[in-house]
């Protein structure tokens, strides 16, 4: 759907086969886990069997002992850190709390928490060493919900953590306490009780959602070979070579030039494969035996150890008109950060209110250390939480007030020119081209019958980030050119990145060969995430082909002795004086004639975007005696800004909102009394299945964001966010029962539904 | 994983002694779709297995005057396409179509899923609900154990150290009868029972009066149950919802499931009930010949 004028394109908005397809169809890609180096000794850890539990003593000569045994490392291994807060390109991170995370010092601080690495000749014996590695702990009381540890009496987990206030009064003047609430946001606009004066009608619900993760396919894996020259490499599954370089240099305080990291293909990440867990151990016990050393994880270790998103406690309260125009909305939300400060409560204070016009807002934010995995990004991360939130309070309003939730989101939505109530105004973006497109789409004006069966809608928000990246482009005396980059491929960006370039030089997308790069082969360039690469990415790409027009336009102008200003480029051609004139293949075969290669080179740094919007339409049936929810249809109106390739525009969105209705209807962390994980395979963790959703129908809405020079937007985040609002408003319409709490699992639903007939 | 042997005899003889040199440390292995992931997480650690998919006994699928014989080792993908068990032991049939995906039901047995002794297993309520009896080889000669007997608490089961089940053995089925398995699982394939139910029933000749019915639950106690008064109780009524309720109210009373990640005990409780009187709701379809169609999961 083109929702504004498009300019004419030849390669964007085209559908070509991926780059990387014929590997991956036929299985010749290389993974992490597809290392084999001459010499490789494989690693185990030992974790903790203990959700809090102060480390007594560490005994390794048993596993030292053990033939075939190469080395053990614990935390005494790693360099001591201090009180450094290092930026690490997504964030800066306290590297005290970064570096026990990695191998735990005086306290575990969760189930699985790394005490100690094992390196031998096979897997076998290093998982039988790490068996007989003896830890001795002192067991504490664990605290695993965010409110009991917000409590005076919770458990501390880290004794240096004081609350940092930002932008709020400090809640408490006593600093000299350690506390489990690392962080307080506070942000305000207009005046709230003045606004909430003026409501006709105020809402006012809590919600609980349960932690949840990310579920990529593809455990953590990392091979580390620490030469003897000092130089460490390391071949890893990352979402960004550089930061996970960044990150193990500081780690193991060693020059960042001297790691360089190569990234393999990568099963997923999703947010969660930007922090790096093996590289140091693997890199330490490398060094150690003089030989390269493998770590993977099982999928224990990936539920356990990595970080999941956070489960959350939120109160919302919304005011609005009898005609239904929003005075005032105020939040209050506090975040399980897991183990070590840092979960997204920040980014849900930002998004809880993005997608309407709050003339008055108050929003409060919590980050809050538990006994679980230190949390880490997913997908849009915090905004699911909240949309789940504001989203069913809206489509109770609208029930309450006789409103058509899509004509209230129309009066109240964000539009160029609105202020969100953390400060930042918005420039054009295209949450009302959302609504209208799930407005006019066949399903919404579809009627939905049968009994049980219920039709809910959602909106949400998410940024799009710019950060840094760079391109490379060489010239082939055939007249293809291949592109060098170093945004890691997740979602299809080779093809999307390479087709910008083809797009501006005017060749086809099947004429440049991209290659995703290891950190000393290309310049800096940040993770993939935060929707950026295709938009970031994409705009040094198009930088470098303009590098390459313009040393072009000169070898045409050497050719015809004319002046370079006297040549212009025009898509795919070289155009001369006097109808002179070359295909870009027919030039490219003259360039060594003509001085030799040519490399284009581009970079990106400072852009940012207005951010992405998608509006979605949920049927549902429920099984009035179980509790059990299906989805009968889905679709998805989001604005992608200008679709690079629609395949993967549509593959995001389809794969977001698979992800939202896993989150929605059964995922979830569930822990025992003592802190375990009882559910940490992927036969309990119920990730849903091709049986359980139904094919996503995706509604493209393209309103051009004028900061890239293709109009493009991040799309890969914001699908996620409206799925458990749209299945929790479709749930009431059609049981009558309003579910606050995630995940609305089939026991769960049964029993709000049993509770609504009794009383 | 820890280093064991590994044996493949070809005849029953064989195994059983293979199984008492090893002592009772020896597993039986058929497909190893549960073992060998439990050895992979070092729950158990047989000093060996004896692979018994080469035994003629164990791989039996064959109806004769004693009724049904389904060897120990074979695979649900056999079961599945055999058509008398499709025409008259369906909730058998139904059973082994949602154990795991294809893959799995290429390789996994109903004897491995017994044998197991997982509360919530698959193709347990429907052996007890079709009235098998489980045949056992070992160094004293053969018994028999009905299937409600086999299992005494979860992964535990009644068979002693050198024992083999060869075969588990249904009685004909009597005119006009019908039987079906399901479970409610939060998702619709590929995954545990939170409550799964098998029932077997035999309509008199009208079809409106029951003459016998048999009920198995699974997931609702520490091993798989015979629901025998629900069953019971149901003898000479009409095949109704109102006797089909009766029937989930003495199968609720016989529960004591646990809450766990799959589902609360409360949860358990109530399901139990809805399954029962949908599961005869079917049987009874079936056993009078009507149109029956059912999507797992739904």
């Amino acid at each position: 759907m083109a929702t504004a004028d498009k300019r004419p394109y030849k390669v964007i908005g085209t559908r070509p086969v991926r780059h990387d397809g014929a590997d991956k169809v036929t299985g010749r890609a290389k993974y992490g886990g597809d290392m084999r180096l001459t010499g490789m000794l494989y690693g185990a850890m030992v974790r903790s069997p203990h959700a809090h539990a102060r480390i007594v003593s560490i005994d390794t000569s048993q596993a030292e002992a053990l033939p075939g045994v190469r080395a053990v490392v614990t935390s005494a291994d790693m360099p001591a850190q201090g009180d450094r807060v290092v930026e690490l390109g997504e964030g800066a991170a306290n590297m005290r709390h970064l570096t026990a995370n990695i191998l735990a010092r005086d306290k575990v601080l969760y189930r699985g928490h790394a005490v100690a690495a094992v390196a031998a000749d096979n897997v076998h014996i290093a998982e039988q060493a790490a068996r007989l590695v003896r830890v001795e702990y002192e067991v504490l009381q664990p605290v695993m919900n965010v409110l009991d540890a917000m409590r005076d009496d919770a458990p501390i987990l880290n004794d240096d953590v004081r609350t940092e206030s930002l932008g709020a009064a400090p809640q408490s003047p006593d600093q000299s306490r350690p506390t489990n609430i690392a962080k307080h946001f506070l942000f305000e606009k207009g005046d709230v009780a003045k606004g909430f004066a003026e409501a006709d009608l105020v809402i006012e619900h809590e919600f609980d959602t349960a932690m949840v993760h990310q579920g990529y396919i593809e455990p953590h894996n990392a091979t580390a070979l620490w030469n003897t020259d000092g130089r460490i490499t390391i071949w890893m599954s990352t979402q960004g070579s550089f930061t996970a370089r960044q990150q193990t240099a500081e780690l193991l305080r060693v020059p960042v030039s001297s790691v360089k990291v190569v990234p393999m293909e990568i099963g997923g990440g999703f947010g969660g494969k930007i922090s790096v867990y093996l590289p140091p151990v693997a890199a330490l016990l490398s060094r150690k035996t003089g030989r390269p050393v493998k770590l993977q994880m099982s999928r224990a270790d990936v539920f356990e150890a990595t970080g999941p998103t956070p489960g959350s406690h939120m109160r919302l309260k919304l005011g609005v008109t009898r005609d239904g125009r929003i005075t005032a909305g105020e939040a209050w939300i506090a975040f399980d950060a897991g183990a070590y400060p840092g979960s997204p409560v920040g980014m849900a204070c930002m998004c809880v209110f993005a997608c309407y016009d709050v003339p008055h807002g108050r929003v409060e934010g919590f980050d809050v250390c538990v006994n679980k995995p230190r949390t880490n990004a997913y997908r849009a991360p915090g905004s699911t939480h909240v949309a789940f939130a504001i989203e069913t309070i809206v489509d109770e309003i609208c029930e309450k007030l006789g409103l058509d939730p899509l004509e209230f989101r129309l009066k109240n939505a964000s539009r160029e020119g609105t202020r969100r109530v953390d400060g930042p105004v918005f420039p054009r973006i295209g949450m009302v081209e959302t609504v209208q497109a799930i407005r006019d789409s066949q399903h919404y004006q579809s009627p939905l019958a049968g009994p049980c069966r219920g039709r809910g809608v959602a909106s949400g928000f998410w940024f799009n980030v710019g950060m840094k990246s760079s391109v490379t482009a060489t010239v082939n005396l055939d007249g293809t050119v291949s592109l060098i980059e170093g945004s890691t491929d997740i979602g299809g960006t080779r093809t999307s990145i390479a087709m910008q370039l083809a797009e501006t030089l005017g060749i086809a997308a099947e004429d440049v060969n991209p290659t995703v790069v290891d950190t000393d082969s290309i310049g800096y360039t940040d993770v993939t995430g935060g929707s950026r690469v295709t938009f970031a990415t994409g705009i040094a790409a198009v930088e470098a082909a303009r590098d390459i027009q313009r040393q072009m336009v000169q070898r045409a102008a050497l050719l015809w002795d004319v002046d370079p200003a006297a040549v212009k480029y025009d898509d795919g051609r070289l155009l001369g004086p006097a109808g002179k004139q070359f295909t870009f293949k027919e030039l490219a075969a003259e360039i060594h004639q003509t001085g030799g290669p040519i490399i284009g080179s581009g970079t990106s740094s400072s852009a940012t975007q207005g951010g992405a919007f998608g509006t979605h339409c949920v049927d549902v049936e429920v099984d009035p005696e179980t509790g059990k929810v299906q989805i009968l249809r889905y679709t998805i109106a989001q604005d992608a800004g200008t679709a690079i390739h629609p395949s993967y525009v549509e593959g995001q969105m389809q794969g977001g909102v698979v992800q939202g209705i896993g989150w929605a209807l059964n995922e979830e962390y569930w822990y025992d009394d003592r802190g375990t994980m009882r559910n940490a395979t992927y036969l309990d963790y119920r990730l849903p299945t091709c049986y359980d959703v139904p094919m996503i129908e995706t509604m493209i809405v393209e309103v051009p964001d004028p900061q890239h020079p293709y109009g493009v937007r991040g799309v890969g985040e914001v699908p996620i966010c409206p799925p458990p609002a749209a299945i929790a408003n479709a749930i009431y319409h059609a049981v009558g029962v309003r579910m606050r709490r995630l995940p609305m699992s089939p026991p769960n639903l049964l029993s709000e539904i049993l509770q609504r007939f009794q009383d | 994983m820890h280093d064991f042997d590994y044996e493949r005899p070809v005849s029953l003889v064989e195994a059983l002694s293979l199984m008492a040199r090893h002592n009772g440390h020896a597993r039986p292995l058929a497909g190893g779709t549960d073992l060998i992931d439990q050895m992979r997480l070092g729950r158990h650690q047989p000093g060996a297995l004896i692979d018994v998919k080469r035994i003629a006994e164990l791989n039996v699928l064959a109806a004769d005057a004693d009724g049904l014989h389904v060897g120990a080792a074979v695979p649900c993908c056999r079961i599945v396409e055999q058509p008398l068990v499709n025409q008259q032991y369906t909730a058998l049939v139904d059973s082994c179509r949602i154990i795991g995906g294809i893959q799995i039901q290429s390789r996994a047995s109903v004897g491995g899923n017994l044998c197991n002794s997982g509360p919530a297993a698959d193709s347990t309520p429907s052996l007890i609900a079709l009235q098998g009896v489980c045949v056992i080889a070992g160094p004293a000669g053969t018994r028999r154990v009905p299937v409600e007997r086999f299992c005494t608490g979860p992964g535990q089961n009644v068979l002693q150290p050198g024992e083999l089940l060869v075969e588990i053995c249904f009685p004909p089925r009597p005119p006009h009868s019908g039987s079906h398995y399901r479970r409610l699982i939060p998702r619709n394939e590929m995954d545990i029972a939170v409550v799964g139910v098998g029932a077997a029933v035999e309509l008199d000749e009208s079809g409106r009066t029951i003459r016998a019915a048999r009920i198995g639950l699974g997931a609702v106690a520490p091993t798989p149950l015979w629901a025998e008064e629900a069953g019971a109780l149901l003898a000479g009524q009409p095949a109704d919802d109102v006797q089909f309720a009766r029937a989930a109210e003495a199968a609720r009373k016989i529960v004591s499931p646990i809450t766990d990640m799959r589902g609360t005990r409360e949860y358990r409780i109530h399901v139990t009930g809805v399954l029962v009187q949908r599961v005869l709701r079917a049987a009874v379809a079936r056993a009078r010949g009507e149109a029956f169609t059912y999507l797992p999961g739904h």
